[in-house]
């Protein structure tokens, strides 16, 4: 089960998240290994992206804990979790539309920037000194490595949706992150913007050393450049392991395919009715 | 025209004026701030003097409503602080004029972080409604907190007073006001340059997201109307120096709308537009009685058509609302971006 021998960077632990009555995460448990990237897969509705909303603390879970870098973070609130290094994009971006890409960018930095209101009012010395900085590493890191410098003035409302992922993606890596959450990144991509977002997400690892934590669709990419695949059904963990593994599991795709047998799937439905009651 | 503005250094791209026009047109704008007041007479130095007021608390109020995206109908009655503020060191202590502006600021902005604290959990019309419920609130204190502020009858000031030199005109008082609104909307034009102001437009703009970023909800929007209370307390301050007499009457809720109306017209969100938004709401219901006075009418027309005026007004501001959400700043960035190409691209 372990993808790694590193003690895991991200470990989330028997965690239980309900709506009122009803239950979108059940016992969920996984480790992800520093430097992996690990996929979180599932039908619609499995909990994926209720599962990454805890995470980032946007839930709180009624059982369970995450732990981060091996400090426990359950409690704490979106911002905090940010300052600790864990970054994420949205499946339906969420982007600043009345400001520039580069702005947004600036954003991501926000947590470690030390500039107070004094300073910003007159915009001298410290203030001007780390806009100045801050521009910088933008343009030599970020901008540069996702080739995203034609559209840096222009405001992202005017972006087609692939460029607005690249900035989103951006945006996260401006906040140092230590663990990158993605939610979707290929979701309504053609096939040309998808082998580009892998290679970002590829050299994302390998040259920044990112850990990858991500939620997708495309199971040709999921297969392709995952370390280690979840995955989730009704809110439970059905599988964990390597691609290979997970491809191979009969309970994965029975998930995906359905059994096809009627018995079968009547027994499915009492299962699932007996779980409601 | 403007070519040739290519930049060389992030630092030149980051500027806030960029080319060597805008530069130019600075430098013609100061030179026309300098030399107005000796040539404008009484009436338009009176204007010029209640512009800046007006601009300094739009301003104010443009950080809270337009940049962080938070509707306020209380920025006159944080004004009302600051004036009283001012007043009441002006009478009481005697203290120096500079002080007196930026304790005004201070209040009110203490003001504004005790009322934003309950407040500042809504969004939208809910917090609206609860502006309007301080305004009401400190409306009572102004009339009934007898020792500071005087009950009914308020507050009658003496001149402003720096180093033996009486601010007793507009021409004088010119002096005080314009510099002050200049650091002020200088102050909030770097505001955004930095992490906080782009905090603030990241609230606007998506709550959720700003929250993943690091950035904490509360104390952002803390700040904002902190800073957009400050505003109004100097503003409120200087419009006591200006007036000299500080009564619970002098700042309705009307007021507040006023402001928030020139937010709008201005177009929300920019410096300029704050800029723009005060000098239109301040100085057309003037310029439509300039031009009321100069039809040839007898006394009775003149008294009919003053309230069309009213009308004009307010067809005016909906005018805006549908014809140019934007503001009035995007009328004057059409116009810029047409000169820009000129005379080789019309």
């Amino acid at each position: 089960m372990h993808p790694g021998k590193a003690s895991p960077i991200l470990e989330v632990e028997g965690l239980t998240l309900s709506f009122g009555g009803i239950k979108a995460l059940t016992d969920v448990g996984f480790e992800v290994a520093p430097g992996s990237i690990t996929t979180v897969i599932g039908p619609n509705g499995a909990g994926k992206t209720s599962l990454f909303n805890t995470i980032s603390g946007f839930y709180k879970p009624s059982v369970g804990r995450i732990r981060f870098q091996g400090a426990d973070i359950t409690a704490t609130r979106p911002p905090e979790r940010a300052r600790l290094g864990l970054a994420r994009s949205f499946q339906n971006i969420a982007l600043f539309r009345g400001m520039t890409v580069l702005d947004n960018i600036k954003l991501g930095r926000h947590a470690h920037l030390r500039t107070n209101v004094f300073d910003a009012l007159v915009y001298f010395g410290r203030a001007r000194h780390e806009e100045m900085k801050l521009r910088e590493e933008i343009e030599e890191r970020i901008i540069d490595f996702l080739e995203i410098d034609h559209i840096r003035h222009m405001p992202v409302s005017v972006l087609s949706y692939g460029l607005q992922k690249r900035v989103e993606m951006a945006r996260a890596l401006a906040m140092r992150p230590k663990v990158l959450m993605l939610d979707e990144p290929v979701a309504g991509m053609n096939r040309e913007e998808t082998e580009d977002m892998a290679r970002f997400i590829l050299d994302v690892r390998e040259e920044w050393g990112v850990t990858v934590l991500m939620v997708e669709h495309d199971m040709g990419m999921v297969m392709d450049l995952s370390d280690h695949v979840v995955v989730l059904n009704f809110g439970q963990v059905i599988a964990d392991g390597t691609p290979a593994e997970v491809q191979a599991d009969p309970e994965v795709i029975k998930a995906y395919l359905g059994s096809g047998e009627v018995s079968e799937l009547r027994q499915r439905l009492h299962q699932a009715l007996a779980v409601e009651a | 025209m403007r070519i040739g503005t290519a930049r060389s250094s992030y630092r030149h791209d980051e500027a806030l004026f960029d080319s060597r026009t805008q530069h130019a047109w600075l430098a013609i704008l100061a030179v026309a701030l300098i030399g107005f007041p000796f040539l404008a007479d009484e009436y338009w130095l009176y204007l010029a003097c209640l512009v800046a007021i007006n601009i300094a608390s739009t301003t104010g109020l443009n950080i809270l409503t337009g940049y962080t995206g938070l509707v306020s109908l209380g920025q006159a009655a944080f004004m009302g602080i600051g004036a009283y503020t001012v007043a009441a060191l002006e009478q009481k202590l005697g203290a120096p004029v500079l002080l007196n502006l930026l304790a005004g600021g201070f209040v009110a902005m203490l003001g504004g972080l005790v009322v934003g604290l309950p407040s500042l959990r809504v969004k939208g019309l809910y917090l609206a409604i609860a502006t309007i419920a301080a305004s009401v609130v400190l409306h009572f204190v102004f009339a009934n907190w007898h020792a500071v502020t005087g009950g009914h009858a308020g507050i009658t000031l003496v001149p402003a007073e720096i180093l033996g030199l009486s601010f007793d005109t507009s021409f004088r008082l010119y002096w005080l006001f314009v510099p002050i609104t200049i650091l002020m909307v200088a102050g909030a034009a770097n505001l955004f340059r930095t992490r906080i102001g782009r905090a603030f437009i990241a609230i606007r703009d998506r709550d959720i997201s700003a929250e993943v970023l690091g950035i904490p909800l509360l104390r952002y929007k803390l700040l904002s109307f902190g800073l957009s209370s400050f505003y109004a307390g100097v503003a409120g301050g200087m419009w006591a120096y200006f007036f000299r007499v500080v009564t619970p009457e002098s700042f309705p809720l009307i007021l507040s709308i006023f402001f928030l109306a020139a937010v709008i017209v201005g177009g929300m969100g920019t410096i300029l537009g704050a800029i723009l938004g005060a000098v239109f709401m301040t100085m057309v219901p003037e310029a439509l009685k300039l031009v009321v006075g100069w039809l040839p009418l007898s006394a009775d027309a003149t008294l009919i058509l003053s309230p069309v005026r009213t009308i004009v007004f307010g067809v005016l501001i909906v005018g805006f609302l549908v014809f140019e959400p934007l503001g009035l700043q995007e009328i004057w960035r059409r116009i810029r971006r047409f000169f820009h190409l000129w005379p080789f691209r019309a």
